[in-house]
């Protein structure tokens, strides 16, 4: 059984239906990617698992229990931590604040304030500044050491390389193999496909809400990948 | 010198107007939400304690031990029973719900206490005084309430930087969405904090009550005042708040005693002046103008 799964889910924006019957799956400390184009519906994606957005309590399951209609704060309690897109820390509380905010739930795990600054270390340097006057790059590392505080078991991760110079992408996604040594799986939706595949045990491509493409990235072509990208025929 | 008695005596009556307002910036700061009705609930809460003294018989002070957990309890209630849904559709309907609400409690009081005036015995303190100087004295009693509003402010800003609770507050009001993904329960989150703000404007009520004569009606008069303060001290900040009172006090003794028909207008003046030449208030919190 899969640790994290989905099974024909429907998402709507109102009368917009931004995903249509996705199902997919992730295992326990597995790394999945998520590619596709603008507007695919990967950040919806995201914020369903996350439960910002709600939907029928059976398309989402965690450890085979039915987790759909349960909303975002308790999904936390259970071991589901996103990164989302844009960052969105708390721009008027400190470093230190934020992450110590990221622990509200205090679910019990190895991630503290101590261990998230030798994971970033530029972060230990300015503990008490505010969020709000951090670099993007900064800001990036403080959103996924938030997270890191909930000891998620599944971690999320939307667009992180999103506005970055590739040295600081590089930076981040060096982290990753001390975020899932412990067996965290991670959930990365990212339009830099070099990067998601490049990490990735298993990677899905959407299109236009649909899950287009999906295996492991070492067995898929280049062709099927730009096609499934980019609605071509092959 | 009767000059430095005014403004001794407007500092005095600005810690009760900070008491006031402070309710009123909580939930501004943490939810974005004028509450209409602070005011109205500020009477009520002078009203609940003169049921206490009446029926129990003790010292309105003492009263506030019993009206302070009573407005919380009220304040989480309605929260979660009713704002809470007007939240997340603009800026009108908590606007309404608190207005209608105000009007609700408001006719409620009239019916149950009648328009007259009452007034809170607290014996002693409220008829001795401390002498400064040969010229200034300051009451007992208006003293007790200034240093109660700073204690609160106090107590209030180490809650805010101290606790996981006050910094889950801040984080919400920064970024609601995001707060919920850090684990914090928003509804549960704003009714606590609609509790903390009505639980102060218990004691600010009880403390009227003291100083003061009041009625059913007051409670949209006491909502300038706060709204002054709040807009003087500059949105979403609590030191700002106490200033903001501190400046409307000052302005309305010095008003009175250029003519005693002048104290409520001075103060909408120095209110204006201020709307005038520094819009977001003299120690406007970052971003909280938006």
């Amino acid at each position: 059984m899969s640790m994290l799964e989905f099974e024909g889910l429907d998402q709507f924006y109102r009368d917009f239906q931004a995903l249509f019957g996705v199902s997919l799956r992730a295992d326990e400390g597995e790394i999945v990617a998520v590619i596709g184009a603008n507007g695919a519906g990967k950040s919806t994606f995201l914020k369903t698992v996350a439960g910002l957005l709600p939907s029928a309590p059976s398309t989402v399951r965690l450890d085979g229990e039915p987790i759909g209609d349960r909303p975002a704060y308790r999904r936390v309690g259970m071991g589901i931590a996103l990164v989302p897109e844009g960052r969105r820390v708390f721009p008027s509380l400190s470093v230190e604040e934020n992450l110590r905010v990221g622990g509200f739930g205090k679910r019990p795990g190895r991630w503290n304030v101590g261990r998230v600054y030798e994971l970033f270390p530029l972060l230990g340097t300015m503990t008490g500044r505010p969020a709000a006057v951090l670099s993007g790059g900064e800001q990036q590392a403080l959103a996924i050491g938030r997270a890191l505080m909930a000891n998620p078991r599944v971690l999320l991760m939307d667009e992180i390389s999103l506005g970055l110079a590739p040295i600081v992408v590089k930076q981040l996604y060096g982290a990753i193999p001390a975020i899932v040594a412990d067996g965290t799986t991670l959930v990365v939706v990212e339009q830099d496909i070099t990067q998601a595949l490049g990490i990735a045990h298993r990677a899905y491509c959407f299109l236009e809400g649909r899950v287009s493409l999906h295996g492991r990235p070492g067995e898929l072509t280049r062709e099927q990948i730009r096609a499934a990208y980019f609605g071509l025929t092959p | 010198m009767t000059w430095v008695n005014a403004v001794v005596q407007g500092i005095m009556l600005g810690g009760l107007y900070s008491l006031f307002a402070t309710g009123l910036s909580l939930i501004f700061g943490v939810m974005r939400v004028v509450n209409l009705a602070h005011g109205v609930f500020t009477i009520l809460a002078a009203f609940l304690a003169l049921v206490v003294v009446e029926h129990i018989g003790v010292n309105p002070l003492v009263a506030l031990v019993i009206v302070v957990p009573l407005m919380f309890a009220i304040g989480y209630v309605l929260q979660r029973s009713l704002v809470n849904f007007t939240l997340g559709a603009g800026v009108l309907p908590p606007l309404l719900v608190t207005f209608g609400l105000a009007v609700v409690i408001e006719n409620i009081l009239l019916k149950v206490f009648s328009a007259d005036s009452r007034g809170l015995d607290a014996g002693r303190i409220e008829n001795i005084s401390v002498r400064l100087t040969d010229w200034v004295a300051v009451g007992w009693l208006p003293l007790t309430i200034f240093l109660v509003a700073v204690f609160l402010l106090v107590t209030l800003q180490l809650f805010f930087d101290r606790t996981m609770f006050g910094r889950a507050l801040r984080a919400t009001s920064d970024d609601p969405g995001a707060a919920q993904l850090m684990a914090i329960d928003t509804r549960h989150l704003y009714a606590v904090a609609m509790g903390i703000s009505l639980a102060i404007g218990g004691v600010a009520g009880v403390l009227l009550g003291v100083r003061t004569t009041f009625g059913p009606l007051d409670g949209s008069v006491l909502l300038i005042f706060a709204f002054e303060a709040v807009i003087i001290g500059g949105l979403g900040s609590m030191w700002g708040t106490l200033v903001g009172g501190v400046v409307l006090g000052i302005a309305q003794t010095i008003g009175a005693q250029l003519s005693p028909g002048w104290f409520q207008l001075s103060g909408h003046l120095v209110f204006l002046a201020v709307l005038a030449v520094r819009p977001t208030g003299l120690f406007a919190r970052a971003g909280a103008s938006e």
